[in-house]
């Protein structure tokens, strides 16, 4: 087997590895840095297989500018959740009594 | 010497910050925005008062459930067999069909004396197919106008007043041109960025790249140059009406030249555009400008939604 096919399938398990693991993260923040993280790895992919212009593309949009829209999403999310601490202060809650354990507070 | 050893002591013991007074410190930030939540609290407390009496009945909310996850299952079930369906009526992988052997054929072959472009794909996106492209521009220029209509921020639109406390409201918040390292690394990189843009917007025709790509790399020039500038210094560079009449302009122009050239000559018909010598920069005809109408159009409504999503307006 060639080096670059090895390459390859390292390049594809960690793509799915990528895929899934969006699912798991605990807040929105590492998601945004995973699903970056995964058009990276597809940009690497592209150039192997020989799309050079459609890397150029990935890097720029899929890495770049969507990460960025959706991290200023996240900071109007942000604003939202400030919103649902102060009522839980209100209501005498503490943060562990929230099923996320307070954890998308605490950014 | 020993003045700098001594420091040098100080700051492994913790005692002396050699960043102090040098990087911002978030005390001044920290306290606006306690100020902004109190401000905020209030007009928070008015809303849920009016949303709480829409909220619905216990009944109501169970019976809407069920509804609701009846619907989600049934519409991925309806999407899921469109889509396999679809598949199954596609060409098989390798077997010989119309359109992997004459099509393809006839734009590896002819496709450099049709289009004067080395590079096929150019060829193809940016004068065989070229209203596909153009459609492409237009759905970028839609969804500009969507989140336009979505996200802007006037005196009208009410929702900003507690949602988007953070954006609008503290502006001093998100000052990072004042960091000296982000500011630093812009005017390093924002030069590179556009000058590896431009070469692959102009380049299009005879190699890998073209409008989108080169847009999209100028695009995040734009992003990176107000993250790193402020907005006073990108306004100065590129007013943001600037950007909405090059966006528009450009889509314009595509649409008016390339209308021209399918009524007059399209399929091998001859048109009055010369195309050139393959290889060199003005070559390919119509490929060059329409390439920089693409990329300017990109590049300008990328840097719109930047600005809409961080500031509320174009």
């Amino acid at each position: 087997m060639a080096l670059t096919d090895v390459v390859k399938i390292i390049l594809l398990v960690l793509l799915v590895v990528c895929a899934i693991a969006v699912n798991f993260t605990k807040t929105l923040l590492q998601a945004v840095i995973v699903f970056m993280s995964y058009s990276s790895v597809m940009c690497i992919i592209w150039v192997l297989m020989e799309s050079p212009d459609l890397a150029i593309t990935e890097a720029a949009v899929g890495a770049g500018i969507s990460g960025v829209l959706f991290l200023l999403t996240l900071r109007r999310i942000r604003s939202e959740d400030d919103r649902r601490e102060e009522e839980r202060r209100a209501s005498g809650k503490s943060d562990k009594d929230e099923p996320d354990g307070g954890k998308f507070e605490s950014r | 010497m020993s003045n700098k050893f001594a420091k040098f002591r100080n700051w492994l013991a913790g005692d002396y910050d050699p960043l102090k007074n040098v990087l911002d410190t978030d005390e001044t930030v920290s306290d606006s925005r306690e100020e902004i939540k109190k401000e905020n609290r209030k007009i928070i407390s008015e809303v849920d008062a009016e949303g709480s009496t829409r909220r619905l009945e216990k009944a109501e909310q169970r019976g809407f459930d069920l509804v609701y996850r009846v619907i989600a299952i049934v519409s991925c079930l309806l999407l899921i067999g469109v889509l396999l369906f679809t598949v199954a009526l596609l060409p098989r992988y390798g077997v010989e069909n119309p359109e992997s052997t004459t099509v393809v054929k006839r734009y590896v072959e002819s496709g450099l004396q049709e289009t004067g472009a080395i590079n096929i794909v150019a060829g193809i996106i940016l004068d065989y197919r070229a209203f596909d492209t153009l459609g492409e521009s237009h759905v970028l220029f839609t969804a500009l106008i969507c989140v336009t209509i979505l996200l802007r921020a006037d005196s009208k639109n009410l929702r900003t007043k507690y949602e988007d406390f953070y954006t609008i409201k503290q502006v001093k918040y998100h000052d990072l041109n004042k960091d000296k390292i982000i500011n630093r690394v812009g005017m390093i990189l924002v030069p590179c960025i556009f000058v590896f843009g431009i070469y692959v917007l102009l380049n299009g025709q005879n190699g890998p790249g073209g409008g989108f790509s080169g847009g999209s790399v100028m695009g995040a020039g734009l992003i990176i140059g107000t993250a790193a500038f402020g907005y006073e210094k990108m306004d100065r560079f590129i007013s943001t009406k600037t950007a909405m009449w090059i966006t528009f302009i450009s889509l314009a122009f595509y649409s008016f030249a390339k209308g021209y050239v399918f009524f007059t000559g399209a399929n091998g018909l001859d048109n009055h555009i010369p195309k050139g010598i393959p290889g060199a920069i003005l070559s390919g005809g119509l490929i060059l400008p329409l390439d920089i109408a693409v990329g300017m159009v990109v590049a300008c409504t990328m840097y719109g939604f930047y600005n809409l999503f961080r500031r509320g307006r174009t």
